[in-house]
């Protein structure tokens, strides 16, 4: 039997740690580009855009991430379309991303006094020049810390890609596991890698509401 | 034809019915003082007169644009007619420059230099020239509500609503602001203000309407309403001012 070294098993780990942050990354752009859109379609003046936007956030926050994957990967094969598990994975986190974001970014938007809303208005601004000049810029400072706190989710998220067979760094950890009979080292080192990526995460998150809850100023 | 010609507009929130057919002309030029109590509906007819709400019934029309609920609409009535709140709802993100100039370069797409100059000309009619710079967290409410007035007047509107104005201001900062309006009165620019400054209204309006429970209860030239209350309902709010 070959032996590894703890360098073999961690250098293997990293190169899968590539794909996991790749995935985090088109899932969190991705997400919030979708998230963008579905802000404006949650507060939206007519009432069917509205509810469109708030049952897609329902259904994808109300199931498990797991099942999304799932019915990204089985459920498309069944209309004969062959679905890669690296697309899947994107799809799916995509949309489950943009879910959360959509409803932290509502928040934001709607902590705006009705008074932003009532003075740009009377100005005669439309509606996407008050939320482009008026509401966005105030929103987007609140926004900062609790957006910067979900990709967080979404890093975490992108473990359970690999039951579908996305090589990123969980799936490589039983990989590694199976070649090298150490699951507690490779778990060890993967749990590690997580948190090396999570934590600064986190943390900048927490100082940067410390700082705006400091700041009085809103500028 | 008058400014404005409000038409048995009425207006309700689900069952209640908040304003009940209220009819009032506004010519070029006249400084109307809106009185009453808490609750009879005098913000909510300036909000309808800008859009802010869509009446019930009835029509307004400014300058003889009618007001229509729709957003081409709505926005040609808004350059015509400003509006100041009583909480000045300035924009905390922009220097006071900022907020004077920012609906000139979206809605009216002035050049930058442009709405620069226009700026400063209005900071400078409210005597606030020297704070182009300076944020709405750096201002008195007084200073505040003279932003709020310049940024209103720099879309150069024919008209201006004002929902009590000074009520969220320190009693020393009052003056000021009624200065500034005073002056708007005498240039000729139509106000149509909802007071409790009755010595103001007293002193600088040409009309006074006292509404009551949603109607226009009672309404002509300040001397007559004030020294001469008809109804006991204005005999008693007068008591009480
Ligand atoms: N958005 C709204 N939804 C439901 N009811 C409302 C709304 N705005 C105002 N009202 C009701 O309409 C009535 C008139 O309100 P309005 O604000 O016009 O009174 P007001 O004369 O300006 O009083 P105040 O002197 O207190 O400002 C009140 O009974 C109020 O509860
Ligand atoms: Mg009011």
């Amino acid at each position: 039997m070959i032996e590894f070294s703890i360098w073999d098993i961690l250098r293997n780990l990293l190169l899968a740690t590539r794909w996991t942050i790749l995935l985090s990354l088109v899932s969190f752009v991705g997400g919030g580009a979708v998230g963008l859109l579905l802000l404006f379609l949650r507060i939206s003046k007519r009432k069917a855009v509205r509810a469109f936007a708030k049952y897609y956030i329902e259904l994808f926050q109300g199931t498990p991430l797991l099942m999304q994957l799932f019915l990204a990967f089985f459920g498309l094969g069944l209309f004969g379309i062959d679905v890669p598990a690296w697309l899947a994975a994107g799809l799916a986190l995509v949309l489950w991303t943009a879910s959360f974001l959509a409803e932290i970014w509502r928040g934001c938007v709607e902590s705006i006094a009705r008074g932003q809303w009532e003075a740009s208005a009377s100005l005669g601004m439309g509606r996407l020049q008050q939320m482009r000049y008026v509401i966005l810029p105030q929103a987007l400072k609140i926004a900062v810390p609790p957006t910067v706190g979900f990709s967080v989710q979404v890093v975490k998220g992108t473990a359970l890609t690999s039951i579908i067979g996305f090589v990123e760094l969980s799936k490589a950890g039983t990989v590694v596991t199976n070649a090298t009979f150490q699951p507690f080292t490779v778990y060890g080192l993967v749990a590690l890698i997580y948190f090396a990526l999570c934590w600064p995460l986190s943390k900048s998150s927490q100082i940067l509401e410390r700082k705006l809850n400091v700041a009085h100023r809103n500028h | 034809m008058s400014l404005i010609e409000i038409t048995e507009v009425r207006k309700s929130y689900g069952t209640n019915e908040v304003l009940k057919g209220i009819n009032l002309d506004v010519e070029p030029g006249e400084v109307i003082a809106i009185i009453g109590k808490s609750g009879s509906g005098k913000s909510t007819l300036l909000r309808c007169i800008n859009g802010l709400e869509t009446i019930t019934q009835g029509s307004i029309s400014v300058a003889g644009a009618q007001l229509i609920d729709d957003e081409v609409h709505l926005k040609a009535l808004r350059l015509k007619v400003g509006m100041i709140f009583q909480q000045f709802n300035l924009f905390p993100h922009l220097t006071a420059g900022g907020n004077v100039m920012l609906s000139q370069s979206v809605v009216k797409k002035t050049a930058k230099a442009e709405a620069e100059a226009m700026a400063r000309k209005m900071l400078d009619r409210v005597g606030l020239g020297h704070k182009f710079e300076a944020y709405p967290d750096e201002l008195s409410g007084g200073q505040q509500q003279r932003v709020a007035i310049a940024r209103a007047l720099a879309m150069q509107p024919i008209a201006l609503l004002c929902d009590e104005i000074t009520s969220a201001l320190d009693p020393e900062l009052v003056a000021e602001v009624l200065a500034v309006v005073r002056e708007l009165a005498a240039e000729g620019m139509t106000l149509l203000m909802v007071t409790h400054e009755m010595k103001f209204a007293r002193d600088v309006c040409s009309r006074v309407v006292f509404m009551h429970q949603g109607r226009v209860h009672e309404i002509g030239p300040p001397e007559e309403v004030f020294a001469n209350p008809k109804t006991p309902e204005l005999q008693q709010f007068l008591g009480m001012h």
